[in-house]
């Protein structure tokens, strides 16, 4: 008996040692993933930027058809179906009234021009998105080199509490297969579509930045759409704010929205 | 003790249903399965000779290997991907994986009907890089 317990203490001292010295195992051979020789980079062209912005002059839309080309490039650039039941709508981009889109700026007898012109919305890509925080996936996240909020359909399922969070109604919910929205001819075929099920918004054209060229809806504005790094001071949506009066969208929520409207 | 024949012939009958589908195989039609259908590569493919990892790397690890592709270029802000011999490819499966392998019924969905396996990567990536459709 006296020799068995022994063996028995011994053999609990070596275990207890294996079992202390796994991290130390793990250190020196960390799990291989793809193997060690294999690099990944973000391409020769890539823009880039601490915390992506643009800003609009909306001086410059007088109408509604104004607005229509930033709107039709960016739905054709990422197969974003058209739907006409007003239920299953998907929008990354589009046009609203300016009571609308600032309902917090209440004031009395304000100037026609601004009242009535169309206002372009998208994605606000909050430095401080509540969506981000409403997601239990983290399928919606903040991208930390570029501060776009990104989604990463691969994970989202669908719950929708990012909508629910998003105070500016960025977000669509793919209630029918969006395939069937899109005419066939006219899809990019280089851009995934969606499927039924998940949410989707504007994503700041990071697959576009990634290759070296500005969002679809910048390139199409004749320069009435400025985007830029916010955090650089001698940026050119820098220099716009600082020569111009601008707004943003319910700034009051403490957001920090990052597209600025010169009115 | 006067039912033992009855249980040893109904234990019989028993084994014999049991190992059926063994005997069948076994005496009947000599076990052997079927053999997957053949893997075609595209002549794009064929003048590249090579994938972007090596061949038996890329058979039982490619679902990995897209699995970090997509991670790095949705959350990670990266698109390019050098391999060993230090050759780049973008990272995309449309753009990438069916630009070599753009017969992708006689590739991919051959070699995942047998192993019944059913990416759904499809209903959201375009499995035809060309442009049309079906
Ligand atoms: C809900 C739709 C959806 C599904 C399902 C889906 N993806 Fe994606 N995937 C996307 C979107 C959107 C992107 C972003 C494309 C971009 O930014 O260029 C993407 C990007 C990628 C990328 C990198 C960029 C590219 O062009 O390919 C890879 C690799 C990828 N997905 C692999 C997969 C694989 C493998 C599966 C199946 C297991 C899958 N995806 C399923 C929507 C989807
Ligand atoms: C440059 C062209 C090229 C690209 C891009 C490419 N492949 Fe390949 N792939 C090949 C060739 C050539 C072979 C056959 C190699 C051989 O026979 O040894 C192959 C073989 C394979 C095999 C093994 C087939 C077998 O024989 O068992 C798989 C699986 C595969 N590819 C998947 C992929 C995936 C997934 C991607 C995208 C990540 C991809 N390939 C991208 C050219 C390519
Ligand atoms: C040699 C046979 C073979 C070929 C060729 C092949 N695959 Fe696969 N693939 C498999 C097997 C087997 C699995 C399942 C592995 C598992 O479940 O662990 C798989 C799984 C996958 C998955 C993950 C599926 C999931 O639901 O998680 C993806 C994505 C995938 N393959 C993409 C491709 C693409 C794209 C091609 C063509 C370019 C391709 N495969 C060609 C054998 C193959």
């Amino acid at each position: 008996m006296k020799s068995s317990r022994r063996r028995f203490i011994k053999l609990a001292g070596i275990a207890a040692l294996g079992l202390g010295a796994q991290p130390a195992i793990k250190a020196i051979a960390p799990a291989a993933q793809t193997g060690p020789q294999v690099e990944f980079s973000p391409g020769p062209n890539a823009l880039t930027a601490k915390q992506w912005a643009m800003v609009i002059d909306t001086r410059r839309f007088n109408k509604p058809e104004d607005l229509e080309p930033m709107i039709e490039v960016c739905h054709k650039t990422h197969n974003v179906p058209h739907f006409s039941d007003k239920r299953h709508v998907i929008k990354w981009i589009w046009e609203t009234h300016f009571h609308n889109a600032f309902p917090d700026i209440p004031n009395r007898f304000i100037s026609e021009a601004a009242e009535s012109r169309p206002y372009l919305v998208l994605c606000n890509h909050c430095e401080n998105p509540p969506c981000v925080r409403a997601c239990p996936t983290k399928a919606t996240f903040k991208r930390e080199n570029d501060g776009i909020v990104m989604m990463d359909m691969h994970r989202c399922i669908g719950c929708r509490f990012c909508m629910a969070a998003c105070p500016y109604g960025s977000r669509s919910f793919n209630f029918v297969d969006p395939r069937t929205g899109l005419n066939e001819k006219e899809m990019n075929p280089k851009y995934p579509t969606r499927m039924m099920g998940v949410v989707e918004k504007c994503n700041f054209c990071a697959e576009r930045l990634a290759v070296g060229q500005k969002p679809a809806c910048v390139e199409v504005s004749n320069g009435a759409i400025a985007f830029g790094d916010l955090s650089d001071p001698n940026s050119e949506v820098r220099h716009l704010l600082r020569e111009n009066f601008t707004i943003r969208r319910k700034q009051n929520l403490g957001t920090e929205p990052c597209v600025y409207y010169i009115v | 003790m006067s039912d033992k024949k009855w249980i040893i012939l109904g234990l019989l009958i028993f084994m014999v249903l049991f190992l059926s589908p063994f005997l069948y195989n076994v005496l009947i039609k000599a076990g052997k399965a079927a053999p997957m259908a053949e893997l075609v590569l595209t002549p794009k493919a064929k003048a590249a000779k090579e994938c972007v990892m090596p061949t038996p790397y890329m058979r039982t690890e490619h679902m990995q290997l897209l699995d970090e592709w997509r991670l790095k270029v949705v959350r990670g802000a990266q698109r390019d991907f050098t391999n060993a011999q230090g050759k780049t490819f973008e990272m995309s499966l449309t753009n990438t994986c069916l630009d070599c392998h753009s017969n992708k019924a006689e590739f991919c969905d051959r070699c995942h009907n047998y192993a019944s396996v059913r990416p759904y990567c499809w209903d959201c990536h375009l499995d035809n890089p060309q442009g049309e459709m079906k």
